[in-house]
């Protein structure tokens, strides 16, 4: 295949593979998420979703394959140099920091920003979010569901990412919470982050999305632009309900 | 009442050396869930490393004590980085929390039998900071020591409050008590937050052992009941909560004070391991245990 110009992508995936003791999650997954570029992935229950997110994030040892970050491998990077990278992630179940502050919370997204950027971030966020700026005294513990994803996305944002991991934004919220969580998520892209987006919604993730992927037992078993998987017979029967 | 207050001054001095131990094992456990029996060789190594310094000659005696405190700080460290570590971050899988104190039961008896190899099996003394003359308090004697125990419990607290509530680093390190997944995905580096959770044990350890020598003497295993007692101070507290060790501290040395008292001193350190097995079978979250608020 000849490529017009030098790649885009900003997150490329080779043959990423990982285990869980003996049972192998992630069986050579290939992707890439080119820069500015909404991307969704969706599969069911166990398909390896989060696993390969922590993969990416470097929380969760890969037994083989690369990750390359602008250009750059960072396959055997820490956690820590991959935020300082510009790779955020808003883990699955939210994750907050329960008994500190909704400010604290925010502050600590910027653990690996100069603390002269705090203030602007905080900003930002509150212009984002404005709930959290009437709670930002209380302990993150004590938010709704939606106001802790809301909480969490900022945390994340706090970073400055060039890449923002997302798990599950959507799940275990009511519909209507999940409508402005996704409205925030497309925001977000109309600021030019690049998103990679993981989903079992898919209907609402593949809506939105520029391209997607489809995990199935470790592997992609499908890609394709997101309403052309939206339309496509076999995602219907398993992931819509159609 | 003087005999009352006799043995509240010796409670709330001997109290205020726990609440020090105790802090110690709730900061490590807060950072790694491990319970670190090395703890009490911290305070051996305190006032140990003050008194060879000083007989030496090796550092003016001024200096002797935050040389003593950063040694066994560096110590503490070492046993992190060197045997802690390697185990817990092992690639694939690391070792169990059990594993990880098992670990720690092993470098306590490994300092002791140095030092005792080292230093010699002989009771040391640390001249008192401020004369040894008693102050008298309607009739009864306060060793003026008890003030510097006392001073350096609240400059502790102090120090940890500000540490934890106001320093980005001390923030991180609670952030990575609550929830390590978290703190790894914002960026903290969770091998210096157990590096420091180990250093900053030991140094407080090794400050409890250095105020309590003039009071108590110091020996190569007097690390063994202290340790056990901080413990007990933890757990009393609510293991992890660190204004629970110190009320926890407070209130085990003044209950072995008094039961040293009025009842029999024979029965002093069997009040700490009663009070254990009371407080874990009708309380096992301790008197300040965390309590979960979390809503999902």
């Amino acid at each position: 295949m000849v490529k017009a110009g030098p790649p885009a992508m900003l997150l490329e995936v080779v043959g990423l593979s990982s285990h869980y003791g003996r049972i192998q999650a992630l069986r050579g997954i290939d992707l890439a998420v080119a820069e500015g570029e909404l991307l969704a992935l969706v599969g069911g229950n166990g398909a390896g979703k989060t696993t390969l997110l922590r993969a990416i994030s470097g929380v969760q040892p890969a037994s083989a394959g690369t990750v390359r970050f602008a250009g750059e491998d960072i396959s055997r990077a820490s956690a820590a140099e991959r935020v300082r990278r510009g790779i955020a992630q808003v883990p699955e179940g939210r994750q907050v920091f329960g008994p500190l502050s909704v400010e604290d919370n925010l502050a600590l997204g910027a653990y690996t920003r100069p603390k002269a950027e705090i203030a602007a971030g905080l900003e930002r966020t509150y212009a984002m979010f404005p709930v959290l700026k009437e709670k930002r005294r209380q302990a993150a513990g004590t938010l709704s569901g939606g106001q802790q994803q809301m909480l969490a996305i900022g945390r994340a944002l706090m970073a400055q990412p060039r890449l923002l991991l997302l798990d599950e934004p959507s799940m275990g919220l009511a519909p209507l919470l999940v409508a402005d969580i996704f409205r925030a998520i497309e925001g977000l892209k109309r600021a030019g982050v690049t998103i990679f987006l993981v989903e079992q919604n898919a209907h609402a993730a593949l809506s939105i999305a520029d391209r997607g992927y489809v995990l199935e037992t470790g592997r992609i078993v499908l890609q394709d632009k997101g309403p052309a998987l939206l339309a496509n017979e076999r995602v219907k029967q398993a992931y819509l309900g159609i | 009442m003087s005999e009352f207050l006799q043995f509240l001054f010796s409670g709330i001095g001997n109290g205020a050396i726990y609440a020090l131990v105790g802090l110690g094992f709730a900061i490590i456990y807060n950072a790694s869930h491990v319970i670190n029996f090395a703890q009490g060789e911290f305070v051996m190594i305190g006032g140990m490393a003050t008194v060879s310094l000083i007989a030496g000659g090796i550092v003016p005696v001024w200096l002797a004590m935050p040389v003593a405190v950063a040694v066994a700080g560096g110590i503490g460290m070492a046993l992190e980085k060197f045997a802690v570590e390697p185990a817990a971050l092992r690639r694939g899988g690391g070792a169990s929390v059990v594993g990880l104190i098992i670990i720690t039961i092993g470098a306590s008896i490994f300092i002791r039998g140095a030092v005792e190899v080292w230093l010699g099996k002989d009771f040391h003394r640390l001249p008192p900071f401020s004369g040894s003359e008693a102050i008298d308090i309607a009739g009864a004697k306060l060793d003026p020591q008890i003030l510097w125990v006392l001073g350096g419990l609240a400059a502790v607290v102090a120090g940890l409050k500000w540490f934890f509530e106001r320093t980005r680093f001390g923030k991180a390190m609670l952030a990575a008590s609550h929830n390590r997944l978290a703190a790894q995905l914002v960026g903290i580096d969770i091998r210096r937050v157990l590096l420091a959770s180990f250093g900053l044990s030991a140094a407080l350890g090794a400050l409890a052992g250095i105020l309590t020598a003039p009071i108590t003497l110091t020996k190569y295993d007097i690390g063994i009941m202290l340790g056990l007692k901080g413990f007990c101070a933890a757990i009393l507290g609510g293991l992890g909560s660190g204004f629970g060790a110190v009320l926890g501290g407070l209130a085990l040395g003044l209950a072995e004070a008094m039961a040293a008292g009025y009842i029999s001193s024979a029965y002093k350190d069997a009040v700490a391991f009663v009070i254990i097995v009371v407080v874990l079978i009708l309380m096992p979250g301790g008197l300040f245990g965390a309590k979960s608020s979390e809503r999902v």
